[in-house]
C-alpha cells in the first residue's frame, strides 16, 4: 500500500475560522502536540498565507514572523511550512524573511489558471534548498485539460509536488477522482488534494483522491478551516489506516490533537453552517462566509443571494472586495422593487 | 518637432503596452510615432505597426542611438532591467524618456496629481496600472481626511490582460505600487494586492481603495473624490467610480472601474489603458511645452 504525506493546515486554514486571531499560546501548544503526533508538515500563518493580513481578507492578530517563530520553537521532526499567494506576498517583503526564520516547506499558490505567477517564487524556494509545492486553488473553475497544463508549468518551475485545492468545496468524489487521475498520469511529481466541507464531502473527497493516486492530503484537525472547514485530519488518518495506507502519524496522539483544538482554539467548526452550503453550491471561495454575513447584515440583503451572485460573477479567492459591491447592487435592486410595489 | 508640428516619439518595446501606445499616438494631435522598435520583426506588435505604415526596427536601443534625430521622446515599454540599460545610454543624449516599467529609475508621475513635476525631469516613471488607478484616490483621501492609519489597494484584472512580463514581475508591481502610494500619500502604512481573474467574458479592471480611519466626513470625501474622478476622466475616459466612498467596518471604501479605449487590447484591459493614457498625457504636456518654447532640455534633471 502507498504512503500518504499528510499536510496539516490547521494553523493556516483554521485562522480563517478565527478571523485570523490565533494567538501565540494557541500556535505554540498546537505545534508541540502536532510534533508529538509525528505530523509530517505543519503549516502556520494567516488564512491566505504570507503577506495576506489586510482589510481585504482580515487583519491577523500576530505578524507572519510571530506566527512562524511560535511554531518554529515547538517543531523538530515535523517540518514547518508556510502558504503564500503571489499578488499578496512578495519574495523581498515576505518569503525571504520566512525562510530566514526557519521555514522548510513553502506552498506557492495561484488561482487554478494562473500557475505562471508562481514561477519566481517556486524558483526562489528551490534556490534556497527548501521544499516547494505548487498549489492550484478553486479547481472547480477550470477544465481537466487546463489543470494538467497548469500543473506541468509548476513542475517545470521545479515544484516538488502539486496540490489541487477544492477551495469552494464544490466537488463530489467522482469529480476529484477524475482530476487526480488525469494529473497523476500527466505529471512526474507527487499530486495532492486539499478539500473543503461545504457539501459534506471533504473526507470522502480526500479518500477518493488517495484512491485515484494522490500521495499528499492536506487536512485540518477538527476540519478547523475557512467557511465549512476542511477534511478532518484525524478522520482522514483513521480511514487511511483502516484502508491500509501508511501516514506515519500516531493515531492516539492525533486524536489528542483533536481535543486540543476543541479545548483551546476559540471557534471550532460546529458542523457546516447553512450559508457554507450555499458557498459550495455557488462555487465561491469558502473563506468569504464571514465577510458575506457581515456585509449582508449591514446592507439588509440575503447572504445567500450575495453568494449566488458572486458565483455568477465568477469571483476568485482574494476578491473579497466584490462582496460589498454585490451587496450594494442587491440592496439597490431591492429598494427599487419595493418602491415599484408602493406605486 | 516634425514638419507637421507634432513631437516625434519612438516606442521601444513591441508588446501589449508598446503596441497600445502606438495606437494612442495615432489619435494624438501633438505626437507622431516615428519609430516602433522591438527585437523581432515578425512579432505581433511589429506586424501591426507595419500595417499602419509606421517605420519599424528590430535593433532595440541602437536604432535610436544610430539615428538620434528620429525622435525627441522615447517611451520605454520593455522591462525594468532593460530600462536601466537603456537609460544609461539615453541619459547622454537629449531625449526625454517615459518609462513604463517598474524600474524605479525616474520621477514618478501621476498626471492628475503632479504633471508639473515632469517638466523639470528627463526620465519619468509611470509606476504601475494599479498605481495610476488607485493612488489619485488614496491621495485625495489623505488630502481631505486626517488620521488615516492605513491604506490598502486591491486591483483585479482580467487574466488575458496580463502578459508574460506582468506575470513574471508581479512582485515588482506590488512593490512599485506601494512605493508610489508612499510617495504621494500622507499615511504611514500601505498595502497592495493584485488579483488575476480568468473569467470569460473578461472582467473589467477594478480597484478597491480602503482607508482605515475614525469618523470620516463622507460628504466631504465624496465631493473631493468626484472632483478627482473628473480630473482623471480628462485623460482616461473609461475611469468610473462604481462604489462612491462608503464607511464600512471602520474603513472608507471606494471602488473604481477602468474600461479601456479598446485601442489594441479589448476594452476590458483598463489596466493597460490607464497607464498608457497617463503616459500619453505626460508626453503631450512635453509636446506643448516644446511648442511654446518653455522646455529647456539641457537644464532638465536627468534623475
Amino acid at each position: 500500500m502507498n504512503d500518504i504525506l499528510i499536510i496539516d493546515s490547521t494553523l493556516r486554514d483554521g485562522n480563517h475560522a478565527t478571523r485570523h486571531q490565533l494567538n501565540k499560546e494557541q500556535i505554540s501548544n498546537y505545534a508541540a502536540a502536532a510534533e508529538a503526533a509525528a505530523v509530517p508538515v505543519v503549516i502556520v500563518g494567516h488564512g491566505n498565507g504570507l503577506g495576506a493580513s489586510s482589510l481585504q481578507v482580515g487583519e491577523a492578530l500576530l505578524s507572519d514572523q510571530e506566527m512562524i517563530a511560535a511554531a518554529r520553537e515547538n517543531l523538530g521532526n515535523s517540518k514547518l511550512g508556510v502558504f503564500m499567494i503571489p499578488g499578496f506576498a512578495t519574495i523581498n517583503k515576505d518569503l525571504s524573511r520566512a525562510i530566514e526564520a526557519g521555514v522548510e516547506v513553502v506552498f506557492a499558490s495561484s488561482h487554478c489558471t494562473e500557475a505562471d505567477t508562481t514561477q519566481r517564487h517556486i524558483g526562489y524556494v528551490k534556490e534556497k534548498g527548501k521544499t516547494a509545492y505548487g498549489n492550484l486553488m478553486m479547481i472547480h473553475m477550470a477544465s481537466k485539460e487546463r489543470l494538467i497544463e497548469e500543473c506541468l508549468k509548476m513542475q517545470s518551475y521545479g515544484a516538488d509536488g502539486v496540490i489541487l485545492m477544492d477551495s469552494s468545496g464544490a466537488f463530489l468524489p467522482n469529480d476529484v477522482a477524475e482530476r487526480i487521475t488525469a494529473l497523476v498520469n500527466a505529471a512526474d511529481i507527487p499530486i495532492g488534494f486539499h478539500a473543503h466541507n461545504n457539501l459534506g464531502m471533504a473526507v470522502a473527497n480526500s479518500i477518493a483522491a488517495a484512491e485515484a493516486g494522490a500521495t499528499i492530503l492536506d487536512c485540518c484537525v477538527r476540519g478547523f478551516g475557512a467557511g465549512a472547514g476542511n477534511a478532518m485530519l484525524e478522520i482522514v488518518v483513521a480511514v487511511l489506516n483502516k484502508m491500509g495506507y501508511r501516514t506515519g502519524i500516531d493515531l492516539y496522539k492525533v486524536l489528542d490533537l483533536s481535543d486540543i483544538v476543541k479545548n483551546e482554539l476559540a471557534e471550532v467548526a460546529k458542523g457546516v453552517d447553512p450559508i457554507c452550503i450555499v458557498s459550495g453550491l455557488a462555487g465561491v471561495f469558502s473563506g468569504f462566509a464571514k465577510h458575506v454575513e457581515r456585509v449582508a447584515m449591514q446592507y439588509g440583503v440575503d447572504p445567500r443571494d450575495i453568494f449566488f451572485e458572486l458565483g455568477r460573477r465568477k469571483v476568485v479567492a482574494g476578491q473579497e472586495d466584490m462582496i460589498v459591491e454585490v451587496a450594494i447592487d442587491l440592496a439597490d435592486k431591492k429598494r427599487k422593487a419595493e418602491q415599484k410595489q408602493l406605486r | 518637432m516634425s514638419n507637421n508640428g507634432r513631437m516625434k516619439v519612438a516606442i521601444l518595446g513591441s508588446g501589449n503596452i508598446g503596441t497600445d501606445l502606438l495606437m494612442k499616438t495615432l489619435r494624438s494631435d501633438s505626437l507622431e510615432c516615428t519609430r516602433f522598435i522591438g527585437r523581432d520583426l515578425s512579432s505581433k506588435g511589429i506586424t501591426k505597426a507595419k500595417e499602419l505604415g509606421i517605420k519599424v526596427s528590430d535593433k532595440s536601443i541602437d536604432e535610436i542611438l544610430e539615428n538620434p534625430d528620429c525622435c525627441q521622446l522615447v517611451f520605454d515599454a520593455t522591462s525594468a532591467r532593460d530600462h536601466l540599460h537603456h537609460w544609461s545610454l539615453l541619459k547622454e543624449t537629449d531625449k526625454i524618456v517615459i518609462d513604463m516599467t517598474p524600474s524605479k529609475a525616474g520621477k514618478m508621475i501621476i498626471p492628475a496629481i503632479n504633471l508639473d513635476d515632469a517638466v523639470s525631469c528627463r526620465n519619468v516613471n509611470m509606476i504601475s496600472c494599479g498605481g495610476q488607478a488607485s493612488i489619485p484616490l488614496a491621495y485625495t483621501l489623505t488630502e481631505v481626511c486626517s488620521g488615516i492609519e492605513y491604506i490598502e489597494v486591491v486591483s483585479s484584472i482580467a487574466s488575458r490582460s496580463a502578459g508574460p512580463a506582468t506575470r513574471i514581475n508581479i512582485d515588482e508591481y506590488i512593490e512599485n505600487t506601494e512605493e508610489g502610494l508612499d510617495a504621494f500619500c500622507r499615511c504611514r502604512r500601505f498595502k497592495t494586492i493584485l488579483i488575476l481573474n480568468p473569467a470569460e467574458p473578461c472582467i473589467d479592471m477594478q480597484a478597491t481603495i480602503s482607508a482605515k480611519m475614525k469618523k470620516p466626513d463622507i460628504e466631504k470625501i465624496r465631493d473631493a473624490v468626484s472632483r478627482m474622478e473628473k480630473k482623471i476622466q480628462s485623460y482616461v475616459p473609461g475611469y468610473t467610480i462604481i462604489v462612491p466612498p462608503v464607511y464600512e467596518n471602520n474603513r472608507v471604501v471606494i471602488m473604481v472601474r477602468v474600461r479601456g479605449l479598446g485601442d489594441y487590447l479589448p476594452s476590458y484591459a483598463g489596466n493597460l489603458d490607464i497607464i498608457n493614457c497617463a503616459a500619453i498625457a505626460t508626453a503631450e504636456m512635453y509636446a506643448d511645452q516644446i511648442r511654446n518654447g518653455l522646455l529647456n532640455l539641457s537644464k532638465a534633471r536627468t534623475i
